[in-house]
């Protein structure tokens, strides 16, 4: 599979650009993953097990969820999206490359000097990229924030905003979402990526974490928890969040392993920040190329 | 000029703490009331993008004043002081212009990161404003941002104000709304004192001004301390010793130029003063400038020591840590 095929499908008119795509969401998620490792390959080592466990959430979200133009990426009736946790920008912009805002060949830059694609993602460097994150703790208050000021503009466009479960060990989180549920922001879509693990090692082996389908519904969102590699499960969940009619936040908790796509990377431990011997990108890229082509599994 | 600070004697009776906010007029002192609330409410009338936001300090920073004009531009966010400053930076990013208020401390030591990455870093139109700047609560160092400009000098993007009185609040307000960046400002609040109209003052955005001449003293200022070395002054006068007193309202960016040039003038000493630490405020910038530029006077600073203050009544307090203005013509005096 070339990820380089071009897509025939044209911007449509209401903002959801690729809302008649003849690619499906299962591709669109392989070649996110195909994106990462080309730009992890760049570095060796780096925040690849997130990018490759996150790709199916964000697969939803740039080819179904959210409203924007990829030809101009501050357009105010876009749906905002926001990395709170700035280490995941190389899974960002394998989406980003992905829906055509960044173009591939940038992916060969990442993480080098002068590229608009730093390890640890910045609003200033990157089209498409929203808020400056990396100081974890920082995207529900910012997106609280926005989903205010989107409603004083009568906006309908939506906040989303993706934390992780290791940065729900942040305060600021919980007061961020103590007064997304205060302001009643329908407006405002969260989605927590569980993978249990942080830098230091597990998540669930840090802080009391669970359980938090109850602890978020407690807190007056609207909850929903999914598998979060489940890119069935999770475009229903996503369409679920966006049509509730309930005066108050959403959350999708997205339970995703680590790695996933690439068996290999998958089996290992302590992968946070993962190392990658040099031949081994290739050897992923074509098992993902494989697996995703029936060829093996 | 009247005041009614106390002098070295110990008072007969024992002062009290007061309000967590004690007032700093003297008795008698003309004052404004709540310059801060009343200037934005002034200014929001014909500015719809103004939103204020607190984190349950509303009452205690004026800005309840803005909440009542305004109450469907008001953001209550709560004792979340976290929350209040990325909010304020999301409302920003989409177009409104935050008057963020809460005290100082809270600012400086708890929401430092969310200044610092959500709003200085992307420069964004949010205005915070904080009361209890400095040694203006006799409630101990809970309450004592003794060293929020050494805090804030160090973050990139952030203009630093600190004003001399009422008359320099309300003017500062539509000018930090019309600067394009993020601000940092420091408040006095409730029943404020109006000195600066007698000197014909006009705040601008980076410049320090003079506000009377002497020969022998260079006197630069900021905050309370200018006002309370205008008094220093006029109280060394009748010594015949001359003060000029240059105040600088704004910290960060400092107007080097108007100090380094009055530094240069006539080997007169030169004394900064703030209501601040001497640590990281006015006084070491002032000394950076000067030796960056190849000057040297005699240099001394006024300021309050490296230390957690005590609680207790304000105008001892002032006295003992050498800001009330009887205890800068004292120090100054025994420098000459």
């Amino acid at each position: 599979m070339n990820s380089a095929t071009p897509d025939t499908t044209a911007v449509t008119s209401d903002g959801f650009p690729y809302a008649g795509s003849n690619i499906s969401l299962r591709e669109r998620a392989y070649r996110i993953r195909r994106h990462a490792l080309r730009m992890g390959e760049v570095q060796g080592q780096g925040y690849i097990a997130q990018a490759l466990g996150i790709a199916d959430v964000l697969a939803v979200s740039y080819f179904r969820a959210l409203r924007y133009r990829p030809d101009d990426v501050r357009w105010e009736g876009r749906d905002r999206f926001l990395l709170s946790i700035g280490h995941y920008a190389i899974a960002l912009y394998a989406a980003l490359i992905e829906a055509g805002i960044l173009p591939e060949s940038e992916s060969e830059t990442y993480g080098t000097d002068g590229s608009r694609l730093p390890m640890s993602g910045m609003a200033a460097y990157t089209p498409g990229m929203e808020i400056t994150g990396g100081s974890l703790g920082h995207g529900v208050g910012i997106a609280v924030g926005m989903a205010l000021g989107l409603k004083r503009k009568k906006s309908d466009a939506f906040v989303y905003t993706l934390f992780s479960d290791g940065e729900l060990n942040e305060g600021a989180i919980w007061e961020g979402v103590m007064g997304a549920a205060h302001w009643r922001l329908d407006n405002l879509i969260g989605i927590v990526d569980v993978n249990d693990q942080q830098a230091d090692g597990p998540s669930s082996a840090m802080s009391s974490r669970e359980p938090l389908h109850e602890r978020f519904r407690a807190f007056g969102w609207h909850t929903q928890r999914v598998d979060g590699n489940d890119i069935d499960a999770v475009a229903a969940a996503f369409d679920a969040a966006r049509a509730a009619e309930v005066a108050a936040p959403r959350i999708v908790i997205c339970d995703t392993r680590m790695a996933k796509g690439v068996p290999f990377l998958e089996a290992r431990e302590h992968n946070h920040f993962l190392r990658v011997e040099a031949d081994e990108w290739q050897q992923a890229i074509a098992l993902l190329d494989a697996i995703f082509s029936g060829k093996t599994s | 000029m009247s005041h009614a600070q106390p002098t070295a004697a110990a008072p007969k009776k024992r002062l009290t703490t007061s309000a967590m906010i004690a007032s700093i007029a003297a008795p008698g002192q003309r004052t404004t009331p709540a310059p801060f609330g009343n200037a934005l409410v002034a200014l929001a009338g014909s500015n719809p993008d103004i939103v204020g936001l607190t984190a349950d300090l509303a009452k205690y920073t004026d800005l309840h004043v803005f909440a009542k004009a305004f109450p469907d531009r008001f953001y209550q966010m709560g004792m979340a002081e976290q929350l209040l400053m990325a909010a304020a930076a999301g409302l920003a990013r989409e177009g409104a212009l935050p008057f963020v208020t809460t005290y100082a401390v809270f600012a400086a030591r708890r929401a430092y990161d969310f200044i610092c990455m959500a709003i200085a870093e992307e420069k964004l139109n949010v205005k915070i404003v904080c009361a209890l700047p400095g040694l203006t609560s006799g409630y101990g160092p809970s309450h004592q941002a003794t060293e929020d400009i050494a805090i804030f000098r160090g973050m990139p993007n952030l203009t630093i104000i600190d004003p001399a009185d009422a008359l320099e609040i309300e003017q500062a307000v539509p000018a930090i709304a019309a600067h394009d960046g993020p601000v940092y400002m420091r408040l006095l609040r409730g029943n404020v004192p109006l000195v600066l109209d007698e000197y014909g003052y006009r705040f601008e955005i980076g410049k320090a001004k003079a506000l009377r001449g002497g020969n022998d003293v260079l006197l630069v200022a900021t905050g309370l301390a200018t006002m309370r070395a205008l008094q220093a002054a006029e109280m060394l006068e009748k010594d015949k010793i001359g003060v000029e007193v240059l105040h600088a309202a704004t910290i960060k960016p400092l107007d080097l130029d108007t100090i380094i040039a009055a530094a240069g003038k006539g080997g007169r000493l030169v004394v900064v003063a703030e209501n601040h630490t001497v640590v990281g405020g006015l006084g070491e910038a002032v000394a950076a400038g000067l030796l960056r530029a190849g000057i040297a006077p005699r240099f001394r600073q006024i300021g309050l020591p490296d230390e957690f203050l005590a609680a207790g009544a304000l105008p001892t307090l002032h006295d003992r840590y050498g800001i009330s203005a009887e205890a800068m013509a004292r120090q100054i005096r025994a420098w000459l």
